[in-house]
């Protein structure tokens, strides 16, 4: 039962952390102006145009094809099979469980390996590639060994070293109604459980924040159309005016 | 100045990516502003002693200024997609010219300053202070970016080097150090008028010239009129139009477009520059207040439309910047874009079957066409996205029955800046810009191979005046680049169908 307390009490001050910080930037993001028309040309000239770009950005990688295909292939692959691992434990979290979480449970375990192969590849590069091993940081392993840590622990519970599903879908249910309930009391799970939190816990204060940003990226989300419309960010307007002698404007 | 001693690059089959040599480059250094020229654009002459703390300060403005900053700092998440990608980590291989290891020169003072990790944690997420060491980096390999935005193609955020860039030099004027170059030219703009200092009478001067010139090789009186009141049309070019080769073709080649098209045109000499070196230096203020005086020198000639000449950055300043920096036009002709550029212009007419040409004048040429970064990737031409690879094409095919296009790789959105954009046009950077040219010159050298291409047509100043000077460093003529509008000139037939 104290086991069961601590984690949830953990649980909800990292997903406290995760929305207040990913809040606030986001909040950030959206306050700081965009003084100047500056989509990567050729761009899109309406808003329809700029959805369908984010789109392609966002679920197909299409600027990061067009760079890498290496980095293309692993990346594709780790973040939609976290899409579709996500996704899978929703079941933990839903009673009854949603008809279509059911029906994607059986890709969950092809998922996990996507993630794993994903992960490493990426990995791989990081390291081989003297470019890339240039531009890492510490931070930058670190966080591939968290992710491949997440995902292996997963592993080892669904092959290896099974828990206690009742037990534990009884405690992810509590944690949704605010009736703290017991955790089975399996190392992989804790480490698996305790990996995520961290990772929760992070986000807002990483790298990860690619994931709001890329929606903020003026370059991707400006319509090319300055000369039909005149845009005009707030500063801008309290800058000394230049004056002009004919317009008498 | 003596020539600095340095190794060409030699050309291979294709471009092939160097390995890494840490600081290959690090000695690469503009001329510092003199305190002059760093007075008239409103910044410190020199290094002021509070340095740290003015940087710091100015870092956390822009921040606060330009969401492409604050989004562009957090966002990179190091997978090395743009490592390959810039011309000048291409010619030098020194890891710092790879765009993200650019930015993170940048980055790695922001997280230590701005963000909870790099405050805490410096070490391991690559925080550093802002030293003297930090700055001269700064300095040194902020002025090895063009700016050119080829890496924002294939950033998965779409992350814009340019943006890091613009940032990071504003700083630098802001604390005392500016770069030569581009202060002293934007002086000569504020003061003068245009890049070169050339004043009124030297111009009025120069277009007699011209005109002279042109009526005795084809006996026509194309005419080059200056500051005329109630002109339809204010052409705005590039001040190296007036005299440098290859330039000075073409802007011959807009003036027998704008005869035969008989529209009536000037050139102004109080805004005699098409050319803004305010988006070199980021600085928001000093590009307002450049760009202001075409707005006014309309305004004083009471023309209807403005059109711009072959200018790369000039166009992107004008397209996606003029309306929010001196617009609304609304004392212009609202039937035509404001600003056009002067390939939409002669596109346009030829389309509507104003203009006749006789190819066999070209037929001494294989050309090919350089796409221009700024043209490229800041800005369009023509209605549609991708106008600006379509119009010049359509141009040059009108104008010449030989056109064949570079490989795929480098054309296009994916093209290869010249070398000598944003604002490194100098000589004291001509190892870079020798260096940096390697990946056009290699793809240059295929078609001459394949194809026997003789010319590359160009729609700006800067690439025409950085390949006339580096391509003979790679066993090519100066005069293989050309023109766009040269090409135009020399095929247009004179009549009375207008």
């Amino acid at each position: 039962m104290l086991l069961g307390a601590i984690f949830a009490g953990l649980f909800y001050l990292a997903t406290a952390v995760f929305l207040v910080g990913v809040g606030s930037t986001v909040a950030r993001y959206a306050r700081t102006p965009a003084p100047l028309v500056i989509p990567t040309t050729p761009a899109p000239t309406t808003y329809a145009g700029v959805f369908a770009r984010m789109f392609r950005e966002v679920v197909f990688f299409e600027s990061l094809f067009k760079g890498s295909k290496w980095s293309w292939l692993f990346g594709w692959l780790f973040h939609f099979g976290m899409l579709i691992v996500i996704a899978q434990h929703l079941r933990y979290f839903t009673q009854p469980v949603w008809s279509w979480v059911m029906m994607i449970q059986w890709i969950g375990s092809y998922a996990s390996f996507a993630m794993f192969v994903g992960l490493g590849g990426l990995w791989a590069r990081r390291v081989l590639v003297d470019r890339i091993r240039y531009i890492s940081a510490p931070s930058d392993h670190l966080m591939l060994a968290l992710f491949l840590a997440i995902t292996g622990s997963g592993l080892l519970m669904k092959y290896v070293d099974h828990t206690d599903i009742v037990l534990l879908k009884a405690f992810t249910l509590g944690l949704i109604t605010f009736s703290w309930q017991p955790l089975p009391n399996d190392l992989v799970l804790l480490v698996h459980l305790s990996l995520v939190i961290i990772l929760m816990l992070i986000f807002p204060f990483s790298k990860l924040l690619h994931a709001p940003g890329v929606f903020f990226s003026p370059t991707r989300n400006m319509r090319d159309n300055p000369r039909e419309r005149r845009h005009v960010a707030s500063w801008t307007k309290d800058l000394p005016k230049s004056t002009d002698s004919a317009d008498g404007t | 100045m003596a020539k600095p001693e340095f190794e060409t690059p030699t050309l291979k089959e294709w471009v092939s990516t160097p390995a890494v040599q840490p600081d290959a480059m690090a000695h690469s250094r503009p001329f510092v502003a003199k305190p002059e020229h760093q007075a008239s654009l409103g910044f410190p002459g020199e290094l002021v002693e509070n340095w740290q703390e003015v940087a710091l300060d100015k870092m956390g403005e822009l921040l606060g200024r330009y969401r492409s900053l604050q989004v562009f700092m957090d966002a990179c998440v190091k997978c090395g997609a743009c490592t390959d990608k810039c011309h000048y980590y291409l010619g030098t291989g020194d890891p710092k010219n790879m765009p993200v290891a650019r930015q993170d020169l940048m980055r790695k003072v922001y997280r230590r300053y701005f963000t909870t990790a790099g405050k805490w944690f410096p070490k391991l997420v690559g925080a550093v202070e802002l030293s003297e060491e930090v700055i001269n980096d700064w300095y040194s390999y902020y002025h090895q970016c063009s700016e050119c935005r080829r890496c924002s193609v294939y950033c998965p955020y779409g992350i814009d080097t340019s943006e890091i860039t613009m940032a990071g030099r504003e700083i630098l004027a802001t604390i005392g150090v500016g770069q030569k170059y581009s202060n002293e030219i934007i002086g000569k703009v504020h003061t003068i008028g245009n890049n070169l200092g050339l004043p009124e009478p030297a111009l009025a001067d120069t277009l007699e010239g011209l005109e002279e010139e042109i009526e005795e090789d084809i006996s026509v009186p194309v005419k080059l009129p200056l500051d005329q009141a109630g002109a339809d049309v204010l052409l705005v070019t590039p001040s190296a139009d007036f005299f440098a080769e290859p330039h000075v073709d073409g802007l011959i080649g807009y003036a027998k477009v704008f005869h035969q098209a008989g529209i009536s045109w000037t050139l102004s000499s109080y805004a005699s520059e098409a050319a803004n070196f305010g988006i070199f230096i980021g600085n928001y203020e000093n590009m307002q207040k450049v760009a202001q005086r075409i707005r006014q020198a309309a305004l004083d000639l009471g023309v209807k439309r403005i059109v711009i000449g072959e200018c790369g950055h000039a166009w992107r300043v004008a397209y996606s910047f003029w309306n929010t920096l001196i617009g609304p036009f609304d004392f212009l002709d609202p039937a035509y874009p404001v600003p056009q550029h002067i390939c939409e212009f002669t596109h346009d007419l030829n389309q509507r079957g104003g203009l006749k040409f006789d190819r066999e004048a070209n037929d001494d040429k294989v050309v090919t066409f350089h796409d221009s970064c700024n043209v490229s990737r800041g800005s369009r031409l023509g209605d549609t996205p991708g106008g600006q690879f379509t119009i010049p094409r359509d141009l040059i095919r009108a104008a010449c029955t030989h056109f064949v296009d570079m490989a795929p790789d480098t054309i296009h959105e994916h093209t290869f800046c010249c070398g000598g954009g944003g604002g490194l046009l100098t000589d004291d950077l001509i190892e870079l810009r020798v260096k940096g040219a390697l990946p056009r010159a290699q793809a240059l050298q295929q078609v001459i191979e394949q194809y026997g291409v003789t010319h590359m047509a160009a729609i700006c100043a800067i690439c025409k005046s950085q390949f006339s000077k580096v391509l003979p460093e790679y066993g090519m003529g100066m005069d293989m680049i050309i023109s766009v509008h040269q090409l135009v000139g020399d095929a247009l037939v004179f009549g009375s169908e207008h």
